[in-house]
């Protein structure tokens, strides 16, 4: 097991996948806010995301290789946390709330409508790679349900006629 | 749909006009702006601002700031309701024991819920300034707030305000000049609900999987890389200053005598209310005058049931309209406070269906740590499922009756399940015969239609 953090990013590389140097310099930045290198690790998974909108496997190795600790620790959390993706999505990511006070005020008739305007489900991508659709906790949007969040805006309430403009902002 | 309509754009505001607030009565929202911009440092500190770091860090007494904690009767806003002072009381400190960290647990994702979220996008810096309190009162010497992924613009706006305190001087090597030296990182997280558990929230910060840790011991004792921690809700720290400025008595008298508690409360209500919002009320205020200042239900709707603070809280009716929303009050009624945003659901809406959405949502955000919680809540859902669609089976009441009494307190590792149990037992206590009629058998209507919303 390598336990030297490597800083050679043409070292990293492996497959394809090469750890952008200012990837790595901001992972090691992140790094400092805490006592253990491990500790920056989600930050380095979303780090990785920000550039390539998902984590393929050979950013695990790159990842654990910079935080000096074992591939399967960063595995473990890759696949732990619910907004990491292991594996492609869309250019466009919508989170569409479906907690209760959504469900109170229109997720079903919200999610049906998605459906219906980009012919996908509920962990789908669209066929031309434009959305993925997941579901989400709570977005704390409660006063405007039903919500939803694409990419970093949020929207509530959304009525199902409000989707064709809403939907044409993100190409 | 008319194309007048505008871009539906969320934006977090409190519904309450500058003209109705006062630092007097209005303790976490009376700088907050009607335009909703943010409270910048400038603004902040013509606004009273940091006079209680100022004050209290050159007072060199963290004892008394404990004792102010206690004595207002500062309980924890993130739903636990756990006096704060006493929190600080059993932080470990001195001698050779390591100085530790304060933890902001701003990763609000309880269903219902979106009270911190205004907090830190319209005010930043009594986040902050809470903060450094606490950590003086702890003598941590770092800080982290745990920000959930999604809030993207508090984000933005904390890490602006982290950098603007950092050059006033509020944080660094010399806080305020006092000698007192703090910090604090901005820590985003990337889902999942259980991080709110404040052990899990622990090993997330620690770039692990958000599994809950044994207790004892407390994060006092043991937190964030073995060092003392104390982990706090954005709303919690939030009332520090004012307690430190205007004193444990004022704060007390905040709430009036109906209640034990004291100060104000983040009051809110969702679901098919007319003006669904956020209220800084006294804390007791009760569910009906909530209900008022929301305009009542939807459509001339009548109330059937409600949550008085999250999916993890216990189903009150119609007749608890009128008990004051404190932490005790509302424990007697066999429900929690929680975090004290309402949910309403109106006499056309399905329990059943409803069950079955929040334990879809447990279910899902069980870490799967152990297997009541792992095992259980999937089987509630599955029971729920089948009688939603009047497809149940006799005896799949009963065996929800049990699923929620194996999931309940003391039973599994940490408080998800059984804040999964508490809205289910509740239901099938209170409404027994929606769940009923989903048996194959029974002559009753299942209730397999979408829920009736009317119009958004």
């Amino acid at each position: 097991m390598e336990q030297t953090p490597v800083t050679d990013p043409n070292t990293i590389a492996t497959d394809g996948f090469r750890l952008h140097p200012d990837d790595e310099a901001a992972m090691r930045e992140e790094i400092g806010h805490f006592e253990q290198p491990q500790a920056a690790c989600i930050e380095a998974l979303k780090i990785v995301q920000r550039r390539h909108g998902w984590v393929p496997d050979d950013a695990i190795t790159a990842i654990a290789r910079v935080l000096g600790v074992g591939p399967a620790s960063v595995e473990g959390v890759a696949t732990f946390y619910s907004l990491i993706f292991r594996q492609p999505v869309g250019r466009h990511i919508i989170l569409v709330c479906d907690s209760s006070s959504c469900f109170l005020t229109g997720f079903d008739q919200l999610r049906d409508a998605l459906g219906e305007h980009l012919g996908i489900g509920l962990g789908e991508t669209t066929a031309d790679g434009r959305f993925t659709l997941l579901p989400v906790c709570c977005l704390g949007a409660c006063d405007g349900g039903p919500a939803l969040m694409i990419d970093d805006d949020v929207y509530g309430p959304v009525a199902a006629g409000d989707l064709p403009d809403l939907l044409e902002g993100y190409s | 749909m008319n194309s007048q309509r505008q871009s539906p754009i969320y934006k977090s505001r409190l519904l309450q006009p500058v003209a109705e607030r006062s630092p007097e009565t209005h303790p976490l929202t009376w700088r907050l702006r009607d335009d909703g911009q943010v409270v910048d440092l400038k603004e902040y500190q013509s606004k009273e601002g940091y006079q209680a770091v100022s004050q209290v860090l050159n007072g060199h007494d963290p004892g008394a700031v404990i004792a102010a904690m206690k004595e207002a009767n500062v309980r924890g806003r993130g739903g636990a309701g756990f006096s704060a002072g006493l929190k600080w009381s059993l932080t470990m400190q001195g001698g050779d024991i390591p100085r530790g960290y304060i933890v902001c647990n701003a990763d609000e994702m309880e269903p219902g819920t979106f009270k911190d979220r205004l907090l830190m996008e319209q005010q930043p810096h009594l986040l902050i300034e809470g903060m450094i309190l606490a950590a003086f009162a702890n003598n941590a010497r770092y800080g982290y707030i745990f920000l959930r992924g999604e809030y993207v613009e508090s984000a933005r706006v904390l890490s602006e305000a982290l950098a603007e305190a950092r050059d006033a001087g509020w944080l660094g090597p010399d806080v305020a000049g006092s000698g007192f030296d703090f910090d604090i990182a901005l820590h985003t997280g990337a889902g999942r609900y259980i991080c709110g558990e404040e052990t899990a929230l622990l090993n997330s910060l620690e770039g692990q999987r958000a599994n809950p840790r044994a207790k004892p011991p407390f994060p006092g004792q043991s937190g964030a890389w073995g060092k003392p921690t104390v982990v706090n809700n954005v709303e919690t720290l939030c009332n520090a200053p004012a307690v430190m400025l205007r004193g444990a008595d004022w704060y007390q008298g905040l709430s009036g005598d109906g209640t034990d508690d004291g100060g104000t409360k983040l009051y809110g209500a969702s679901g098919l209310v007319n003006r669904p919002g956020l209220w800084e009320l006294p804390i007791g205020t009760t569910g009906g005058e909530l209900l008022e200042l929301a305009g009542g239900l939807r459509d001339g709707k009548k109330l059937k049931a409600w949550l008085p603070g999250g999916a993890s809280t216990g189903f009150l009716l119609p007749e608890h309209l009128d008990l004051p929303l404190d932490f005790d009050t509302v424990g007697k009624e066999g429900s929690r406070l929680g975090t004290g945003l309402i949910t309403v659901v109106t006499e056309d809406q399905s329990m059943v269906a409803l069950m079955r959405n929040l334990e879809q949502f447990f279910a899902r955000e069980s870490c799967g740590w152990c297997t009541p919680c792992r095992d259980g809540l999937p089987w509630t859902v599955k029971l729920l499922l089948a009688l939603e669609r009047g497809e149940g089976e006799a005896g799949d009441v009963e065996l929800l009756d049990k699923l929620a009494a194996d999931c309940g307190p003391a039973q599994t590792f940490c408080a998800h399940a059984p804040g999964a149990a508490m809205p289910l037992e509740t239901a099938l206590r209170h409404f027994r015969h929606e769940f009923e009629q989903g048996i194959r058998q029974s002559k009753g209507k299942p209730h397999g239609d979408p829920i009736p919303v009317g119009e958004v």
